[in-house]
């Protein structure tokens, strides 16, 4: 393992990343994630260079990604509604997916919980629940598709993200919002601002018409039915708003970072 | 790739005899071979971090070691198949390849040379000239191909690309499709090496062009 920490990403939370990682990456080495035992000939072609130095045709890959964020950024149509669908057609009973079991999915006391606004906001107050439940709502009946292939379509309902942008005087000018989670190990990750203010970006306070549950993020998940499930986060405990990419849980252990639908 | 490249080289200086395979043909057929077994070994590791079926295929034969890894492979690779594939598509359509070599295909001829084929009477004496197995397994593989990229596309961009979704009934039933023409480009490409194999200056045309 000491070997292995080193390796690693500062910031990610190792021992997690190991747990979860185990499900598909029975033997984890970081350098393995590259490399597959009758690939070598293949990896020596496309790099050009000797197939012991796979961290050349790691840092290829990791251009062409960010290459794809790019293409995926422009692809993006603002406008582009995700399909909606009738309620009889919600998966029941909605899958609870995360890196750690349900039982060890975050409690959160909602009287105590505040959301924490900052960055190029006008307003840095924090929010209480009551207060965000005034705010209108609104449902969207939508399909999550997760990174892994499957998908499922949920009711959510709440504030569409971009009102609240709007009414804390957020610089929508600024590129990213960074959402901070209460994930144990610390969950964050970022939303490109168009996205953001996409009118299907909702703040959520509601699944299937009821108070969201602990296992789909209580007290808010922002539900963004452009992006991958990995990209919707939940237990938020704080947004900034920032030109800065500050990275992601998922998106610093190699997930495509745009993510988008 | 290199090597191949330096014997084409010198084939071509040495001897003027009938081209086979153009040498337009042989680099997008090499590319894509390539492209082909990153997708499908990276796909695979896909594949099983949700599988479709009851099975997963084992991580020997995979590429990526785990879902971020093999997406990384197979969102780079599929630029590759893509582009490579566009220009084999258009320089097929451009130089007549497609219609002089694959067409036509009638039910007749599918059959008559499935019989000689399995009796092994077919001939192989004019290499230039596909049989009708060969026209109707190649014109199918490349509608394949086309199929498993936009049903990938389709997947990818399931919201941008919303009508291409629907197109395939939707994003799980795109799912099925694209694994289904995985599974058909395999059994492809099984027959295909196996003939290669069995009928070895084919190989050599492919490589050196005649």
């Amino acid at each position: 393992m000491g070997r292995l920490r080193k390796l690693l990403i500062p910031g990610v939370d190792k021992k997690l990343l190991v747990r979860d990682a185990v499900k598909t990456m029975p033997e984890l080495t970081r350098r393995r994630f590259i490399t597959a035992g009758t690939s070598l000939g293949a990896l020596t072609l496309l790099t050009g260079c000797d197939v012991v130095d796979s961290s050349s045709a790691e840092e290829l890959l990791k251009k062409v990604s960010k290459f794809n964020d790019a293409v995926q950024a422009w692809m993006f149509n603002p406008d582009a509604l995700a399909p909606t669908f009738p309620e009889s057609m919600i998966t029941k009973p909605f899958p609870f997916n995360a890196y750690y079991d349900l039982d060890d999915a975050p409690e959160i006391a909602g009287a105590d919980w505040k959301l924490e606004v900052r960055g190029l906001v006008e307003n840095k107050k924090s929010w209480t629940l009551d207060e965000l439940y005034k705010l209108p709502q609104e449902k969207q009946v939508t399909r999550h598709i997760c990174v892994e292939g499957w998908s499922a379509i949920g009711s959510w309902t709440g504030t569409p993200l971009r009102d609240f942008l709007k009414l804390v005087g957020a610089d929508t000018r600024a590129k990213y919002v960074w959402f901070q989670c209460a994930d144990k190990d610390g969950y964050n990750s970022p939303l490109d601002m168009r996205t953001a203010l996409h009118p299907q970006t909702q703040m959520t306070f509601k699944f299937a018409d009821q108070i969201l549950p602990r296992a789909y993020g209580f007290p808010m998940k922002i539900r963004v039915p452009t992006k991958l499930g990995f990209k919707n986060p939940k237990y938020v405990l704080s947004m900034e708003v920032t030109n800065d990419y500050k990275g992601g849980y998922w998106e610093d252990q190699g997930y495509n970072s745009f993510s988008g639908s | 790739m290199t090597s191949l490249a330096v014997s084409d080289h010198q084939a071509e200086t040495a001897t003027p005899a009938k081209v086979i395979q153009p040498v337009w043909v042989r680099m997008v057929h090499w590319i894509n071979a390539f492209a082909m077994l990153l997708m499908i070994m990276s796909g695979w590791q896909i594949y099983n971090a949700s599988p479709l079926f009851g099975f997963t295929f084992s991580r020997s034969i995979t590429l990526g070691g785990w879902l971020g890894g093999a997406l990384l492979w197979h969102f780079a690779a599929m630029w590759l198949l893509m582009v490579n594939g566009l220009v084999y598509l258009a320089l097929g359509f451009a130089t007549g390849r497609f219609r002089k070599k694959l067409l036509p295909i009638t039910p007749g001829g599918v059959i008559a040379d499935t019989k000689a084929a399995l009796t092994f009477k077919l001939s192989h004496d004019d290499l230039s000239k596909y049989n009708s197995v060969q026209k109707l397994l190649y014109a199918g593989i490349i509608t394949v191909g086309v199929v498993i990229v936009l049903s990938g596309l389709s997947m990818w961009k399931p919201v941008q690309l919303h009508w291409l979704v629907s197109l395939f009934g939707g994003y799980d039933i795109a799912r099925y499709v694209h694994f289904t023409c995985m599974a058909l480009i395999v059994a492809f490409l099984v027959i295909h090496v196996a003939l290669a194999l069995l009928v070895p200056k084919s190989l050599r045309a492919m490589i050196i062009g005649r």
